[in-house]
């Protein structure tokens, strides 16, 4: 029996072989404690290797004291080895409750441990990385797919969605994301505005920062900052919620309710993207514009409203269109990575980490992708 | 206080909120004993358990360990004590992103000296025990319901705790692979000597493991009575109790 008594001295551990009656003798003595110095496995079976023709193994521990798993710990190694030695093991020797122990962690055979599949080199490891990634393509235009085949299903009004879910994510998208937008746009604006102000400065066209600025924001960088924020803020969140139910069986759930899922979870994260992120751009649009007015007003001297004027001349409504449409595209790409992760995600807490980083990336590979498809295609149709 | 009871519960409540689940609790858990917590669903089992293991201060009253209280102990002190339980959580609670092994070789690289040869010798040890003997290298993932909780029960103990605590061992296994996880409690209080406490509803459990029991009603919010399940169920003054262990047969 462990002896766990505070305060008394303890004996230093020992082991040793011995020869004895018929075989040979494991003498156990002192308290064997964790973290008090043991005898060590390695020196102990390397000595009964070296003990010619041992057929039988048996114990001594009259000179036992205390001990706790440091004990058993180190049976089980030197009575694993016998066994595999072929040598007889006694066990009569032990005392009752490390035998007790000793039977019970043999009870079970061990288990052969899992042998990793050999890595692939060369030319198969290119293979299955192509393979992996037209996996990953096919998985993202199926699940596309099932979004828009769950659209059309409402725009027939057959769709499950709760309004309730898609009015408080709108809330969460919109409103909540209002500072960090505000700040991040004013911001580069700014930088955009100073920069452009040293360069035009040089050819005595200072004036033009305001073109400069308010094209910029208006056409691409409002919807590009608003959708990167919310490809960190929103989309994260969204790969975080999906992959946590996916780990708690509750997208299982609806499921075997007859529930898709995709319309349920996807849908009105979705339709509230696609719903606020062109509002918000907006707003970053004209955070931007200020961020650019305030550089040219404290580094150029430009007053506000000869660059506000400026600005208005230089940014019509048709840069206006395409900053909104592309903030619509970018919103859409932000949920569907997003919810594409976290419908993918796997069952545990560390899948559910990778999921959210995953659908980060994923969301702003894609909103750079959209960018440049997108300035072609408008430019194509004149806009 | 007897000299035997290692645990002791004084007018003890718990709860959320300032709400007692469960309170006026006075109870005493023998050394070396398995002491089973019972009790319909709600009731509180888990609340007294989570007070007991550090998790959630009581309401009022106090819960001793050798005599020493638990909860008006400092900081410090009280982590000290901590790293004498062990606790089984109801779904293991492994941490997922690391194996079995690692899972059980944590507790012991953060609190004791050993080396990587003596902690590897001990957690293989430790799964053996619990019959989980060369699965160390697999995630907890990457395994059954039932091997979970006993991947739960060697992390649990990894530092040869004084106590070990175990919420619903049974829940949600089959009745082979809970028999045997009742055998493997059972096993352990005789071989390694720790008190064992467990909160179960499950009565093929509570007969077959049980020294000692309290019942906990969720309508009256304290212990109903305590004592030896199978005296218990001819003997109790109360009839819920009886109802309880007779599984509603009167």
């Amino acid at each position: 029996m462990v002896e766990r008594s505070a305060g008394r001295e303890y004996r230093p551990a020992r082991a040793e072989l011995v020869d004895g009656e018929g075989g040979v003798v494991l003498r156990l003595a002192g308290d064997w404690r964790l973290g008090a110095a043991l005898p060590a496995a390695d020196a102990l079976l390397a000595q009964l290797r070296g003990m010619s023709a041992v057929r039988r193994l048996g114990f001594d521990s009259v000179e036992l004291g205390a001990w706790d798993s440091s004990l058993p710990s180190l049976l089980l190694a030197v009575r694993a080895h016998c066994r595999a030695q072929g040598i007889e093991v006694v066990g009569a020797g032990l005392p009752e409750g490390a035998e007790t122990l000793l039977r019970l962690a043999e009870a079970v055979p061990m288990q052969s441990p899992r042998v990793a599949a050999p890595r692939p080199r060369g030319l198969a490891r290119l293979g299955e990385r192509v393979i992996a990634v037209a996996g990953a393509a096919a998985a993202l235009f199926a699940f596309v797919g099932e979004v828009v085949l769950a659209l059309g299903r409402l725009v027939r009004g057959r769709a499950r969605l709760r309004y309730a879910d898609f009015w408080l994510i709108v809330q969460q998208v919109g409103a909540e994301a209002l500072p960090i937008v505000s700040l991040v746009s004013f911001l580069v604006g700014l930088i955009l505005g100073y920069i452009g102000d040293q360069q035009l400065a040089r050819f005595g066209a200072r004036i033009y920062v305001a073109d400069l600025v308010g094209l910029a924001v208006v056409m691409q960088i409002g919807a590009l900052v608003t959708a990167i924020v919310l490809a960190g803020r929103t989309g994260a969140a969204f790969a975080a919620q999906l992959g946590s139910m996916q780990a708690n069986e509750e997208i299982d759930a609806l499921r075997t309710l007859g529930i898709d899922p995709v319309e349920f979870l996807v849908l009105p994260r979705l339709l509230a993207l696609i719903a606020m992120t062109p509002l918000l751009a907006l707003y970053a649009d004209l955070m931007g514009i200020l961020g650019g007015a305030f550089a040219a007003a404290v580094v150029g001297g430009i007053n506000p409203t000869e660059y506000a004027v400026q600005t208005i001349d230089a940014v019509g409504w048709n840069h206006f269109v395409q900053g909104l449409i592309s903030a619509a595209v970018y919103g859409a790409v932000v949920a569907v990575s997003g919810c594409l992760r976290g419908m993918q995600s796997g069952r545990d807490a560390a899948a559910v980490g990778a999921t959210t980083t995953s659908a980060v990336v994923t969301a702003i590979l894609h909103i750079v992708i959209a960018a440049a498809v997108l300035t072609v295609l408008f430019d194509a149709v004149g806009l | 206080m007897s000299e035997a009871a290692q645990i002791r519960l004084e007018r003890l409540s718990v709860g959320y909120g300032g709400r007692a689940v469960q309170r006026d609790l006075d109870l005493e858990i023998r050394r070396g004993d398995i002491f089973v917590i019972m009790g319909g669903s709600g009731c509180g089992k888990s609340t007294l358990m989570r007070a007991m293991t550090g998790l959630l201060a009581p309401l009022a009253g106090r819960i001793l360990f050798d005599g020493e209280s638990f909860w008006e102990a400092s900081p410090a002190a009280r982590a000290r004590r901590i790293r004498r339980h062990g606790v089984m959580y109801q779904g293991g609670a492994l941490w997922s992103s690391m194996t079995l092994e690692e899972n059980v070789a944590l507790p012991l690289q953060q609190y004791t000296d050993l080396g990587p040869r003596q902690v590897r010798e001990l957690v293989d040890y430790k799964l053996a025990l619990v019959g989980l003997g060369g699965c160390g290298a697999l995630y907890p993932a990457e395994i059954s319901g039932g091997m979970r909780k006993r991947a739960g029960v060697a992390r649990a103990m990894a530092l040869d705790p004084e106590v070990l605590f175990f919420d619903e061992p049974s829940a949600g296994l089959d009745p082979l692979s809970a028999r045997l996880l009742d055998e493997l409690i059972v096993e352990l209080k005789h071989s390694l000597g720790a008190t064992m406490v467990v909160i179960t509803h499950d009565l093929a459990s509570i007969f077959a493991i049980a020294d000692e029991a309290v019942f906990l009603d969720a309508e009256r919010g304290t212990m109903l009575t305590t004592g030896d399940p199978r005296w218990l169920r001819e003997h109790a003054d109360d009839a819920r109790v009886r109802a309880f262990l007779r599984r509603g047969a009167a």
